[in-house]
């Protein structure tokens, strides 16, 4: 049996693999570049809007909505990169519906590439409001000691969301392919229908951890007067 | 008994403790939680938004303990790296 959509392969030259799950993510973000590419050709600001931009639009401002909600005050500045990690998670899971797709979500190598981009991108976006300065001070909070701490948390977070997405797409494929042998009629369908869900769920855990990490990061904390009597 | 089934009676059977335990502590962890969220959000339902929205992140965290024993009792399953060495050792001869 198959674990992931890694030992699936489809040509192979020496070293150079080409495997179900470079094709599978290739596939998606031409879809999802092209399928964006087409609906923003025709933007209307007023009169009516066509369906595409209507739908597009709510996606939008849901994101924003959450991103803000979590904290972080200018949401437009953190859009692109959290709104495509949410974005590419949800539309991978989304697709299960289609027969013979294998998530490329379901891949600790599409997985941890995913959680290297946080890993990555936090640092960058907390230098970026705090200065460099600034930005280590923040692992030596709330006092010195807590440095190597801070530093094993920033490495296992970033296992954890790699681990955490791998497990939960991988078992929903491994749990529907072990009930096709067992019970092969209706009961998988309802667990495809089950996976639809831990998917949607799971890519929204993905993105507000990611939010809620750049949010550590960037929050500059200032002394409040209240809290001083 | 040879070595080859050794491994294979030993992986199945930490397999099945691997999720089991892992499974059984973070119901609880996660029971615990959501009876607690739902006891606030009675409380207060017009924190509803915040509230939901930290169960889902913390729900995410203890989940996610389970998940990495799904993860090593699979492996345990399918892709043992023992069981494949000690099957490479046995063509070998």
């Amino acid at each position: 049996m198959n674990l992931t959509s890694d030992q699936q392969i489809f040509w192979q030259h020496g070293f150079v693999k080409l495997n179900g799950t470079i094709v599978t993510t290739w596939a998606m973000m031409i879809l999802m570049s092209i399928g964006a590419k087409l609906v923003t050709r025709r933007l209307a600001t007023e009169g009516p809007i066509s369906r595409w931009q209507g739908s597009l639009e709510i996606i939008i401002t849901g994101i924003e909505k959450q991103i803000s909600d979590v904290g972080l005050s200018e949401p437009k500045k953190y859009l692109s990169f959290l709104g495509t990690l949410f974005l590419f998670v949800a539309a991978c899971s989304l697709c299960i519906v289609i027969p013979g797709y294998q998530p490329p979500t379901g891949s600790l190598s599409t997985t941890a590439a995913l959680a290297l981009c946080v890993f990555i991108a936090v640092p960058l976006f907390g230098i970026r409001e705090q200065g460099l300065g600034g930005y280590l001070k923040t692992y030596t909070k709330p006092t010195f000691i807590m440095l190597p701490f801070n530093i094993i948390s920033e490495l296992s977070r970033t296992l954890a969301l790699a681990v955490r997405l791998f497990g939960n797409m991988m078992s929903g494929v491994m749990i529907v392919g072990i009930l096709l042998t067992i019970t092969p009629f209706i009961f998988p369908i309802v667990m495809t229908a089950l996976g639809l869900l831990t998917g949607m769920v799971q890519a929204y855990i993905f993105g507000i951890l990611a939010t809620v990490y750049v949010a550590a990061a960037t929050q500059v904390r200032k002394p409040s007067q209240k809290s001083q009597h | 008994m040879d070595n080859s089934i050794l491994i294979a009676v030993v992986s199945i059977a930490t397999a099945g403790i691997t999720i089991g335990i892992g499974c059984m502590c973070p119901a609880l962890g996660e029971g615990r939680s959501v009876a607690t969220a739902l006891t606030s959000l009675a409380q207060q339902p017009d924190a509803s938004a915040t509230i939901t929205r930290t169960l889902f992140v913390g729900l995410a965290m203890i989940e996610s303990l389970a998940i990495y024993c799904f993860v090593v009792s699979m492996i345990l399953i399918f892709a043992n790296p023992f069981w494949t060495h000690a099957i490479a050792q046995s063509g070998g001869k």
